[in-house]
């Protein structure tokens, strides 16, 4: 990017971002800032008037084994859900990317990204009527094949996984794609020319160069799975206590905001420490 | 290094044929030019003869093999494209190893024949560069040691220099047509630009239509074109008038054939000449281009260009009475055809 020192620049620059900044400042930055105030408080001002400040809240992290083994349980479903979105993403992306071209890319794009039309409720509850004993998946299961099923899927981790994936797969596809498809026909017809199988052209082109975007992805994803709360809660049942459903806990059943603002800023730090320390590792990936 | 044969091949797309029943013979070492506006098809020859596409019938031999049913990936053929397409997570060296590695030759002698490579292309110092670290000049030249380091069969160039300025476009056809030279191999390159097409090839292939017009030597096609579409193709043709045709003397027939004089075969007197063929013509515009200089006649309303060296031209105003002259030999004919 170009330097910019007229002073006129300056201000348009100024003009220009302001809106953004604004937005960023009203709709992400206050309500953050409020939490992290709240996080240490001993009470809330409006109920409680002889509230004071306090460290307790994120002393209450150390002093019990549980948030420590509930957010590590949710840390592994993230990198679990991630795993499986990228498993089924990224060949999914390479194939609308690369080989489908026209109308059907257009219906089969329409059809990834029709997780996002329904309400995430709506989605869940109806994974519960596929994967409920005696559902729709076991009867479907049971009509082909003679013998007695039972998958005993639902209120397990791997409901959860389920409805999980399917929920977050979009991302994936969609950052994936938009990173494949920009990748020049050129460049793997000259792969091609020089004798380079399928193979070598994905793993030493098409991965590396849509790294970035599977990436997006893949944060995209790991990000809210860590601290998702509505899928353990409604698929999970008695195994989908996790660190989200903990934090919803004390903002809704409990009515503990401190305690529950505390534990998502731990949750905070906890990622982008996670984040901060992947990148350099990934960039060397990279080259 | 091997020639290449294409034998009656025929391809379409849906309704619309890109190539129609196509013959032609690229010899051995040979630099072959295919020349034709875009649309004519001759990309499409390209790409088949490449594997990137199949004919729907037809024969194409590289060497001793028939290809025609071969992928890409199999043909050993090495190929240069419009946009480069470099590889951009990889340096140079990398960019132009990756055909190497392909082929699994060992860590030292990837190493010696990049190093060769890039000297070869006069970049022995930049193979620790990205792509986007170079210029378009110094781009093109990867991408050209690249598609030669396989040491393939046959060389492919579509459309090499239309991306560079005219300066380095003159650099690089000198330098090409030296590296085909020292390499020895069989190149077929894609242009739509004649004078591209005179300077580099040994010969060249004009496409129309999905079919090839004419192919030669520059000069056999320049000097004797088959066709009306290839006289103004390659090079520049003024038409003679079906009225003036009277009394010039002409090399054919003038109910089967039409005849146009070449701008540089033409001479320009204020009287008429006493031998030749000549034609009075009204000056309209002379264009003063140092050396050279082109005159802008009409001749019998038709509008005709002559070029000549500007010493050579008298001294007249645009609007006089002139004569334009030619020696009877620089006349060419070629066969009226229904449309031209």
């Amino acid at each position: 990017m170009a330097e910019i020192t007229a002073p006129e620049d300056r201000r348009r620059l100024v003009t220009l971002l302001s809106p953004a900044y604004l937005w960023l400042t009203l709709a992400v930055f206050l309500p953050l800032s409020a939490m992290l105030f709240f996080s240490f408080l001993t009470d809330l001002p409006q109920d409680a008037p002889d509230w004071g400040f306090t460290l307790e809240n994120y002393l209450s992290f150390g002093e019990s084994e549980v948030y420590a083994t509930l957010l590590w349980k949710s840390l592994k479903l993230g990198v679990t859900v991630t795993f499986f979105c990228i498993l089924i993403g990224y060949p999914c992306a390479l194939v609308l990317a690369r080989t489908i071209k026209g109308r059907a890319r257009e219906t089969l794009f329409l059809l990834v990204i029709l997780p996002f039309w329904s309400n995430s409720l709506v989605r869940i509850f109806s994974w519960a009527i596929v994967l409920r004993g005696n559902g729709v998946l076991e009867r479907g299961l049971e009509a082909v094949l003679p013998w007695d099923i039972r998958l005993n899927l639902m209120f397990t981790t791997h409901a959860v996984v389920i409805g999980l994936v399917h929920s977050y797969l979009p991302y994936v596809i969609l950052t994936s794609y938009l990173a494949l498809q920009a990748i020049d026909d050129d460049i793997v017809d000259a792969a091609r020319s020089m004798g380079a199988s399928t193979l070598t052209i994905l793993r030493r082109l098409l991965l590396p160069l849509s790294l970035p975007g599977l990436l997006a992805g893949a944060v995209l994803v790991f990000v809210p799975v860590v601290g998702s709360f509505m899928e353990p809660r409604i698929l999970g049942g008695r195994h989908g206590t996790y660190y989200g459903t903990v934090i919803e806990d004390q903002f809704v059943a409990v009515y503990n905001w401190p305690l529950g603002a505390a534990l998502s800023f731990v949750l905070l730090a906890v990622v982008l420490l996670i984040l901060g320390l992947s990148t350099p590792i990934l960039r060397r990936a990279r080259t | 290094m091997s020639s290449v044969e294409v034998r009656n091949i025929t391809k379409s797309f849906g309704r619309a044929r890109a190539l129609d029943d196509v013959s032609i013979t690229f010899e051995d070492g040979g630099f072959f030019a295919l020349l034709g506006p875009s649309g004519s098809g001759k990309t499409t020859l390209l790409r088949t003869i490449a594997g990137f596409s199949f004919p729907d019938t037809g024969t194409i031999r590289i060497g001793a093999r028939n290809v025609e049913a071969v992928p890409v990936e199999k043909r050993d053929i090495g190929m240069m494209f419009q946009s480069y397409a470099l590889f951009p997570n990889m340096s140079v060296a990398d960019n132009v190893g990756f055909g190497l590695r392909v082929r699994r030759v060992g860590a030292a002698e990837e190493r010696r024949r990049v190093a060769e490579a890039l000297d070869l292309v006069q970049l022995g110092d930049k193979g620790g560069r990205m792509p986007h670290q170079l210029s378009g000049g110094q781009r093109q030249r990867v991408a050209l040691a690249r598609a030669i380091v396989t040491q393939p069969k046959v060389l492919l160039l579509d459309e090499p220099l239309s991306a560079l300025d005219k300066t380095l476009r003159v650099d690089m056809q000198i330098e090409l047509k030296r590296i085909q030279r020292e390499v020895g191999i069989t190149t077929i390159f894609v242009t739509h630009d004649q004078e591209e097409a005179l300077t580099l090839s040994d010969r060249i292939g004009i496409l129309r239509d999905g079919r090839i017009v004419q192919a030669g030597t520059p000069r056999e096609v320049y000097d004797h074109p088959n066709s009306a579409f290839a006289a103004t193709f390659l090079g520049e043709a003024n038409w003679l008038p079906d009225a003036a045709l009277e009394g010039l003397q002409l090399p054919g027939d003038r109910t089967r054939h039409r005849f146009a004089v070449r701008p540089e075969a033409l001479t320009l007197t204020d009287g008429r000449p006493a031998t030749g063929n000549a034609l009075s013509a009204r000056l309209e515009q002379r264009v003063f281009a140092g050396a050279m200089a082109t005159c802008l006649v009409r001749v019998d309303g038709e509008p005709w260009k002559l070029v000549a060296r500007d010493r050579d031209l008298p001294e007249m105003a645009p609007g006089s009475e002139v004569w334009v002259s030619w020696t009877p030999e620089d006349t060419l004919a070629v066969p009226r055809e229904a449309a031209t």
